[in-house]
């Protein structure tokens, strides 16, 4: 996203009607981003957020100290805060990472809230007929793995298919195919995969105990937390360091460029969509095999569009993202502590989460804009 | 421009008043009182349904001296709630906690009960069993059939085509038994009122939930009950339609100014009350509380502008009966097929009843 903003901006100076003094500030104030912006702007970003929703906050007669403070004991202040904070965390990586890696090919990729419960579904579907236990964890496991991943890196090819051979905005396509999937997910969990003996709740059959993920030892958190922080780093690696991994940034600065210099753009777009696809799919399989151990419709938690957020904060780099899915998942760990000490409604995270958002974005746009360079050097000079 | 000039010293000063804040708030919300009571809501608070009814029990509760409340609202019946019990425990030191929403129980709060022997968690149905359950576990449920059969009394002396909508949410038969009573009660005073039923199948539909109200008095029926979460929608289409209706869980009274008779509520403050009071004097809760208008666990919203005189004064002396523990399944009564479900009379807690896969003569419509 950032890179075709970027792309699109004149790469020309300003001509000589403008004065000297304002192009040397201009050069200052670009020096200045390119240092600190990965990390200022977004962190500025948050901030400015937080400092919008004081104003909220004492506009209904709440302490912003209290929230805060709140939000500290809720997601770090004691052991069982930070197990609930790491606890939420793999998904979060996870559908980030769903959004990270299309967005190295300039796409923008809303589908993996979708994505994440139809993997999920099927995982529990494929371990159904599994569901006695008595066949080995080391032939189910991988099926169930298997079947999530693949269901869906299909459910994001067809994003890059449809892409590819259509022209077809992904933005559009990946959001509607997401209902799509949880209609999908409803239709078997109603029907065909309801099982009989959960009347309140319509649900697969569980999985077998002997099948789902367990803890890793001394921490508290499923092995997802694991699996999710390896994805990162291994993401982050392809993605900087190896030529595929420039291949698709490429493509995500100038398609056209790309193109003329021979890259194989509508190949690039789909192993790229596919290993997006892959990332979503194993959040929907550790949801289903380590937290709800069935697929119903609790699986459309949010994840996936929750991701969408943490990625672009973390300007979709696979490494930034961890931290800040870190900041969400504590956010979302002290959502309940919050509400109930300050006695605010339950839409005050969300709320909270969307001011970020729209202050990440407007962060952005400014970030390397001629405006942008206009207020921090005039902000620099201010304190000089 | 030097008023903006941040120095060193006004950033020492400041960052000591807000270090010095930060303390005070701390050392407030350390200073718990005796009693914490958390309690989950798994939609908001102000549904004028299910969820309110809780949240007024709330209300009395925070009222009482030593017991300090902790609510959470729309807690998804997912490992969210596990998580929000687990949250309650540990960072508030709740001691009592009610989770309000049917799918709470199994197998979350039957898992927080065990993994915390030293907390109470009560659960609004009769779903716990003695032996099985963990014994920190427990139930409360106010027999909202009492209401409805009052709200049925009334009904069947406001229709004038002698034909009554009812929207349920489930059919289990927890549901159809308030179905049933409240046919019952509209065909005492009324023989030959019909109660055409329509199951949306979720505790929650408003849309589904509007078009029933529409379906029903486009075929005739001129007073529209209801057993759904949040009776807000079905109240209010009824109003605009120019008919009749009865409340269900808290008073919808207000959304209906023209055609509101009365309707069933339930009095959980009675309870929260009675188990805090029980908690502060270091006594043992029961596992079980169950109890309709005879110990105050339900009660009809006033009368709105669509009860008539005889309607109220019908309901008004039915309730008396009721309270002094009238039956209302009080002789041979027939399913709609004909078949003979109950025989002899039945008391209002008779656990026969629990068992209710049928609708009542008089009910148009199926359940299976």
């Amino acid at each position: 996203m950032t890179s075709v903003m970027h792309m699109t901006e004149p790469p020309t100076r300003p001509g000589a009607s403008v004065a000297r003094g304002l192009e040397r500030a201009e050069t200052s104030g670009a020096r200045a981003w390119g240092l600190l912006g990965e990390v200022v702007v977004p962190l500025g970003a948050v901030l400015a957020a937080f400092a919008l929703f004081s104003i909220l906050l004492l506009w209904i007669d709440r302490s912003p100290l209290q929230f805060v403070e709140l939000i500290w004991k809720g997601g770090f202040g004691t052991s069982f805060s930070i197990r609930n904070s790491l606890q939420r965390m793999p998904p979060l990586i996870l559908c980030a990472l769903a959004v990270a890696v299309p967005a190295q090919l300039g796409l923008v990729v809303i589908g993996g809230e979708g994505t994440l419960v139809l993997a999920g579904l099927a995982a529990a579907a494929i371990a159904v007929p599994f569901a006695g236990g008595a066949m080995p964890a080391l032939v189910v496991v991988p099926l169930m793995v298997g079947a999530a991943m693949l269901t869906a890196a299909v459910w994001f090819g067809i994003v890059a298919q449809a892409r590819n051979e259509r022209q077809v905005n992904e933005v559009i396509s990946s959001l509607l195919l997401s209902y799509v999937g949880i209609a999908i997910m409803n239709f078997f969990v109603e029907g065909a995969l309801r099982d009989p003996n959960q009347p309140s709740k319509s649900s697969t059959v569980p999985v077998a105990a002997s099948y789902l993920v367990g803890e890793i030892p001394g921490v508290g958190v499923h092995w997802g937390l694991a699996a999710a922080l390896l994805a990162a780093v291994l993401l982050h690696l392809l993605v900087s360091r190896t030529t595929f991994g420039f291949a698709m940034r490429v493509v995500g600065g100038n398609p056209r460029a790309a193109r003329s210099q021979g890259l194989p753009v509508e190949r690039l777009v789909m192993t790229g969509m596919l290993i997006g696809g892959a990332c979503a799919g194993l959040a929907g399989y550790f949801e289903v095999a380590a937290v709800q151990g069935r697929a119903n419709a609790s699986l459309a938690a949010g994840y996936g569009f929750t991701g969408i957020l943490v990625s672009f904060m973390a300007r979709h780099q696979p490494l930034g993202i961890v931290p800040v899915a870190l900041l969400f998942a504590a956010l979302s760990a002290s959502a309940g502590l919050v509400q109930r000490r300050m006695d605010l409604p339950d839409g005050v995270m969300l709320l909270l989460q969307s001011t970020i958002f729209i202050a990440i974005l407007v962060s952005q746009a400014l970030h390397g804009s001629r405006l942008g360079s206009r207020m921090i050097v005039w902000l620099l000079r201010r304190r000089a | 421009m030097q008023v903006n000039n941040p120095t060193r010293r006004r950033f020492v000063g400041s960052t000591l008043a807000v270090a010095t804040l930060a303390g005070t708030w701390t050392a407030r919300s350390n200073a718990q009182s005796a009693l914490t009571v958390g309690i989950i809501y798994s939609g908001a608070r102000d549904d004028y349904g299910w969820n309110q009814s809780h949240a007024i029990a709330a209300r009395a509760l925070k009222a009482v001296p030593g017991i300090k409340v902790v609510e959470e609202e729309r807690v998804p019946e997912t490992v969210a709630v596990a998580k929000t019990m687990e949250s309650m425990i540990q960072l508030d030191g709740a001691q009592l906690l009610f989770g309000t929403s049917f799918g709470y129980f199994s197998p979350f709060m039957i898992d927080a009960a065990k993994a915390n022997p030293g907390v109470q968690l009560r659960h609004p149905t009769t779903l716990w069993t003695a032996g099985k359950d963990p014994d920190n576990l427990g139930g409360y449920f106010c027999y909202m059939d009492q209401a409805h059969h009052i709200n049925g009394i009334a009904a069947g002396l406001s229709t004038k085509t002698n034909k009554i909508g009812y929207i349920a949410a489930k059919p289990i038969d927890l549901v159809l038994r308030t179905v049933n009573s409240f046919t019952i009660g509209a065909r005492m005073v009324n023989p030959n009122a019909q109660v055409f039923l329509v199951i949306t199948g979720e505790w929650s539909l408003p849309v589904r939930e509007a078009e029933a109200v529409n379906a029903l008095v486009n075929s005739g029926c001129d007073v529209i009950a209801c057993h759904v979460d949040s009776p807000k929608i079905v109240v209010q289409t009824a109003e605009e339609r120019g008919v009749k209706c009865v409340g269900h869980n808290t008073s919808q009274a207000a959304l209906a100014p023209r055609g509101f008779i009365t309707g069933a509520e339930t009095k959980y403050e009675t309870i929260y009350k009675g188990y805090a009071d029980l908690l502060v004097r270091r006594q043992t809760l029961p596992n079980m509380t169950v109890g309709g208008y005879d110990k105050d666990m339900v009660q009809s919203t006033a009368f709105g502008a669509g009860a008539s005189e005889k309607a109220r004064n019908a309901a008004l002396a039915r309730t008396a009966e009721l309270r002094t523990g009238a039956p209302i399944f009080g002789g041979t009564v027939r399913d709609n097929q004909g078949k003979v479900v109950l025989t002899g009379v039945k008391g209002l807690y008779d656990p026969v009843l629990e068992k209710m896969p049928y609708v009542v003569e008089g009910v148009v419509g199926t359940v299976r």
